[in-house]
């Protein structure tokens, strides 16, 4: 109980400021009657209220009243810790005390912004600043615990975010573990024929940096492999990654191919290929791919499955297939993890009334960008079904499954560009064809993008200002025969439209990974409730987490488009190259810890630390937190019976404080003998 | 009582059992030398007394007053603050006076439903008038009165302040000699006293560091009651569903009850830093239930945690079985807790 | 006091859910009952059932206890270890009398501010129907007074 036998609280001398923040708090609470009313509690020595605390000039009063008035505590009552806790403690510790003899009182979101009573949210705000008060005068200070930082860094997922960031660290000296589930990396980007506005191609501005990564001596590349397990906290995470049997002994392999090619049995590539092209048992994607090594798809091997065949044994001039091969379980250390594991597209059958796997001439958003891929089934040409016809007239369909409260509420950002390009593309491949893109509103916020816009203004495409209610092939007249109906009410007109056209696309939005929630629980971190992954700051800090040592970048956080998605992988990069290059980083000295002479050995805290922080020392039969592992989060000091595990600030007495403070209205007068004493 | 210049000393129950006193008496033949020691000034359980002997006494007269009992009715507080004034040092001695023990189980529920139980509802009991005990009675004598009964029992610390606590139900004897040999060298020989409000003739810490069982991780996945299980002999009791409240109580006993089998009752009270005894308990080994994973539906996982702690019977008078004068909440809001 | 009952409500936050949950609720200018009084822990982990009987003693009418989902813990699984104290404590606290709604247990993620706001509406609406607890006046009555009266049987 060392925590309550401490000196007599009123001995401290506290500061109390009440920020206006504008009249973000002001507005709504007497942030003069709060200080007024908190100079009267007996610890206070001076309570001021400001225009805005977190100013240079507020924060001055702080440091000024620290030095002059000989302050030993300081309160703070404005917004959110997670805001502006950190610009306060540097105050307070400008001033001259230990940060940590500093607590804030949160009357903003917590007070002003939630409520229009003024009455109310100035009591409130009292309550709130009198339990920062009572709780503060039993701060201890505490010193950072400084850990070290491992220069490597995982990296998670291989399309253009994982690649960028990849690079941009093994570039600049560091190590990294390049671990992407599929058979080569590449991702999103590698499936997509031009990027917009510039209509580059977009294999040839990504298949460089494929190679790359392949060849730099500082990227560990981890294909068609999966992380199975994270241990550890910043600077020091253990990382277990299943490396899957793809019967190719790398060492042995040339990647020339032959093995694919006389490969006999053919299966539809749902993946790459979206399920319009055929790729062999074994496989690599596509040609650039990296590490060029072929996976022996086993589900569909005439040999696993049969037990005959062997034909890329065979054929194999280095002796490289191996069907003995096994799983392989890799474990390595790094200091920060990134992730770039991108994002699933729509799937549009969930929209039944738009026939998406119904009607044999809707096609998807991907299924196009293949089909009109050079490199695709068709070699680029525009075609039916039947894969000869060319449509004489396209319907590209905006927002499938975004900005649909049945399905995703927000825009997926890039549909609206992507669908211009297809716009573009017909016009480029199919010159007489008629191209009607149906959006509900344009949305082109980008370099070029409002001009890409424009130039297919220019290009003749027909815009319709409505959501397609219907896609159909029920004629009703003979205009309509033989011919995929497109339903929408035209809003700029204001008449209900039936567009006969002969393929549709459906230019589906872009939805977290299905797994997404699996990988957040992995890496100890959050989602938001679309599955993507929450970052730390939504402008400040937009590829940090909540846990430290883990980034994000790309559209594993959110929609975005391919600059977006590269600026956040380099972004991501360089903090992880910030981290590396200090060296070691200073964590939070919220931590329990034991008072082993007051430990009884009842064992009862042994397990229940996630991180495996507590072990029991056998011969002085107590129990031990290792500082390093403890992330503070309070359970075991919480379970202790005995009460000798301390939380460091955040100790029962400190708690007990703020809650007996913030109920100062409410307690009952007459407390009992044993209270008064 | 003579002037023989020898200390004096009192005992006095207030609620309580006559435990404490035969635990007095069970320090054995040092009981003589207790009696040279020490006049005894005030002890109605071996002598006879009257409290008109106790109030004509000057203020401060019994060097030593050793109480035990919790305060139940208006008669208990009344010699509390009697024996307060009359009394140097006044040792809340025993679980009732240090935090309220079975007495004050019935905080549990209410006064009314005390009442029922005992005078209406009780199946030696025949009271067709459904006659009660009144405060006061008019006889024709004139004014017959009885103590005021309370609704909330309260330890002695509750009523007045109090010098030092001895904890157990009952004290165990080797530790009332040990505080008794301290208060006779204070007295006879000069010798320090411990500082005002000490708890004395106890551990300071949980009594799992006495106990002798083999203690291994925790994880429980459900609760046993005593009869449901043969315990293993040398591990121990708490790992194996039998719960012991050793985990949240104050060493001094010698771990008495565990070591023949018996989980812990918690006589001896919360150790140094825990304010509320059955709350800690119920924290810590609700902590260990090993039952439901974070990967599970809620409701599953709801589910599942909720059939693991309905093996517990009796959380409330299990976990508070001594202090309930001394938690925080000091007694349920109404009768329910009576069923 | 007047006879318009306001129930005070202590709220044990989890920094990195319940706690946001409560911040975006204030930055998305959510209103909501002003009844809260938000003490931020690092995890619902970490609420001592004796926190709560304290906040109940000192004169709360409710506890709201709120952390991460489950699975969503930001230390793995503490909020687990808060659903078991959680458990067990409604036991107990029933054969206190004291009812189900003033202590209630909260999943709110950092996302979740309407969650928490309106969770926070429902369980003042909850007290201000069971009206106030203020356990040291009504319950334990003030020292040396109430419980000298003599109830009625």
């Amino acid at each position: 109980m060392t925590d309550q036998k401490k000196s007599p609280a009123e001995q401290e001398k506290v500061g109390v400021y009440i920020c206006h923040c504008g009249s973000n708090i002001a507005g709504t609470i007497n942030v003069e009657e709060v200080a007024q009313w908190a100079e009267k509690n007996p610890n206070v020595v001076v309570a001021r209220n400001y225009e805005f605390m977190c100013s240079s000039t507020g924060q001055e009063l702080i440091e000024n009243d620290i030095k002059e008035k000989g302050l030993t505590r300081i309160v703070v009552a404005s917004c959110s810790p997670h805001m502006h806790e950190k610009t306060f403690r540097e105050a307070t510790e400008r001033g001259g005390l230990n940060p940590f003899l500093f607590e804030m009182a949160n009357i903003r979101e917590h007070g002003s912004w939630a409520t229009n009573d003024k009455e109310a949210a100035t009591s409130k705000a009292k309550a709130l600043v009198n339990g920062a008060v009572e709780r503060v005068v039993h701060h201890a200070p505490l010193e950072k615990i400084p850990v070290d930082i491992n220069p490597n860094t995982l990296i998670v997922g291989g399309g253009i975010a994982g690649i960028t960031a990849a690079l941009e660290l093994a570039e600049g000296g560091h190590h990294v573990y390049l671990v992407e589930r599929e058979g080569t990396i590449g991702g999103r980007m590698a499936q997509i024929d031009k990027t917009f506005p510039t209509l580059d191609c977009s294999a040839c501005i990504l298949t460089p940096k494929m190679v790359d990564v392949g060849q730099n001596d500082n990227i560990t590349l981890l294909t068609y492999s999966e992380v199975e397990s994270v241990e550890g906290y910043i600077g020091n995470f253990n990382i277990t990654v299943r490396k899957k049997a793809r019967c190719v002994t790398e060492e042995l392999c040339t990647s020339c191919g032959i093995c694919e090619e006389k490969c006999p049995q053919k299966v539809i590539d749902e993946n790459y290929g979206a399920g319009i092209s055929y790729r062999k048992a074994i496989y690599r994607s596509f040609p650039q791919a990296v590490p060029g090594y072929p996976v022996l798809d086993k589900e569909n091997c005439t040999y696993f499955q049969t037990g005959k065949c062997k034909v890329c044994e065979q054929v194999c001039p280095t002796e490289a297939i191996d069907y003995e091969q096994e799983d392989k379980v890799i474990t390595f250390d790094v200091g920060n993890i990134i992730l770039a594991t991108g994002y699933d597209l729509f799937d549009a059958r969930q929209i039944p009334q738009y026939g998406y796997g119904r009607l044999a001439n809707v096609f998807s958003s991907l299924e196009f960008e293949r089909m009109v891929n050079a490199s695709g089934p068709t070699a680029g040409h525009i075609v039916l079904r039947d894969g000869v016809t060319e449509p004489e007239s396209i319907a590209i369909v905006h927002c499938v499954g975004s900005r649909d409260q049945n399905h995703n509420e927000y825009c997926s950002k890039v549909c609206c560009m992507y669908s211009l390009k297809f716009a573009h593309l017909v016009h480029e491949h199919l010159p007489d064809a008629e191209v009607y893109n149906f959006y509900i509103d344009m949305r082109t916020p980008g370099k070029g993008y409002e001009e890409f816009y424009h130039r297919l203004l220019n290009e003749g495409t027909h815009f319709i200002r409505g959501r397609v209610a219907e896609i159909t092939d029920a004629d009703r007249h003979p205009g309509e025969e033989g011919k995929l109906i497109v339903q929408a009410e035209n809003t700029l007109l204001g008449i209900q439209q039936r567009t006969p056209v002969d393929m549709v696309i459906l230019s589906a939005g872009i939805e977290a990974r299905h797994d997404a929630e699996d990988v957040s629980k992995l890496f100890k971190m959050g989602c938001d409730h679309d599955g993507f992954f929450n970052e730390r700051h939504p402008k400040l800090a937009p590829v940090s987490t909540m846990t430290d040592g883990v980034f994000i970048a790309g559209a594993c956080q959110g929609p975005k488009d391919i600059p977006d998605t590269v600026a956040q992988g380099g972004a991501a990069a360089s903090q992880v190259a910030k981290l590396i290059s200090q060296g070691t980083v200073l964590m939070e000295p919220v931590r329990a810890s034991i008072r082993e002479e007051e430990c009884s050995g009842c064992r009862i805290c042994n397990t229940l630390c996630p991180y495996n922080a507590i072990e029991f020392d056998e011969e002085k039969f107590v129990s031990r937190v290792i500082t390093a592992l403890c992330q503070g989060c309070g359970t075991c000091v919480a379970a202790c019976p005995s009460g000798v595990i301390d939380g460091a600030h955040f100790t029962y007495t400190q708690v007990m404080a703020e809650l007996k403070g913030v109920l100062w209205d409410v307690q009952s007068d007459v407390l009992t003998k044993q209270e008064v004493a | 009582m003579t002037e023989n210049g020898k200390p004096k000393l009192a005992m006095y129950w207030a609620s309580s059992c006559g435990g404490c006193e035969i635990s007095v008496l069970n320090i054995h033949e040092n009981i003589l030398t207790v009696d040279e020691v020490f006049d005894i000034a005030f002890f109605p359980c071996i002598a006879d007394f009257k409290i008109k002997d106790v109030e004509a006494y000057p203020d401060g007269y019994i060097d030593i007053c050793l109480f035990n009992g919790a305060i139940r009715n208006s008669e208990n507080e009344e010699m509390a603050q009697l024996l307060r004034q009359k009394s140097k040092v006044l040792v809340a001695f025993g679980s009732c006076a240090y935090e309220g023990c079975i007495p004050a189980l019935s905080n549990l529920t209410t006064k009314k439903a005390t009442f029922e139980k005992v005078y209406f509802n009780n199946p030696t009991i025949d009271n067709p008038d459904r006659i009660l005990p009144q405060h006061s009675t008019e006889v024709a004598e004139g004014e017959l009165t009885l103590p005021h009964f309370y609704h909330t029992v309260k330890s002695l610390d509750q009523v007045v302040e109090v010098d030092y606590f001895i904890p157990g139900c009952p004290p165990e004897p080797p530790q009332i000699w040990a505080v008794l040999q301290v208060v006779i060298g204070a007295l006879t020989a000069g010798q320090p006293l411990p500082p005002a409000g000490s708890i004395i003739g106890a551990g300071t810490m949980a009594l799992c560091d006495e106990c002798t069982r083999e203690k291994k991780e925790k994880t429980i996945k459900r609760f046993f009651r005593p009869y449901e299980i043969q315990p293993n002999p040398d591990q121990c009791l708490l790992e194996q569903g039998i719960i012991c409240m050793g985990i949240a109580t104050r060493s001094g006993c010698g771990a008495l009850c565990p070591s023949v089998g018996i989980g812990c009752r918690g006589c001896y009270g919360p150790p140094d830093g825990v304010e509320d005894q059955g709350a800690k308990m119920l924290s810590a080994i609700a902590s260990v239930l090993d039952v439901g994973h974070e990967s599970m539906d809620e409701d599953v996982l709801e589910e599942l945690i909720q059939e693991a702690v309905d093996t517990i019977a009796d959380p409330a008078g299990t976990f508070y079985r001594f202090s309930m004068a001394h938690s925080i909440l000091k007694r349920v809001k109404n009768g329910k807790g009576a069923a | 006091m007047s006879d318009h009952f306001e129930p005070v409500i202590v709220g044990f936050l989890c920094n990195w859910c319940s706690y946001r949950a409560a911040d975006l609720a204030g930055t998305a200018r959510i209103k909501y009952a002003p009844n809260l009084r938000p003490i931020r822990v690092m995890c619902s982990g970490r609420v001592d059932p004796q926190f709560v009987l304290q906040a109940l003693r000192s004169g709360a009418d409710g506890v709201l206890i709120a952390g991460c989902h489950p699975g969503e813990c930001h230390y793995v699984n503490g909020n687990i270890k808060a659903l078991r104290r959680f458990t067990l404590l409604r036991k107990t606290l029933e054969q206190w009398g004291i009812e189900q709604e003033r202590v209630q247990l909260l999943w709110a993620s950092a996302s979740e501010g309407t969650v928490l706001a309106a969770a926070v509406n429902r369980m003042t609406e909850d007290l201000r129907a069971l009206g106030p607890l203020r356990w040291g006046e009504k319950v334990l009555g003030d020292n040396g007074a109430a419980h000298l009266v003599v109830e009625e049987v």
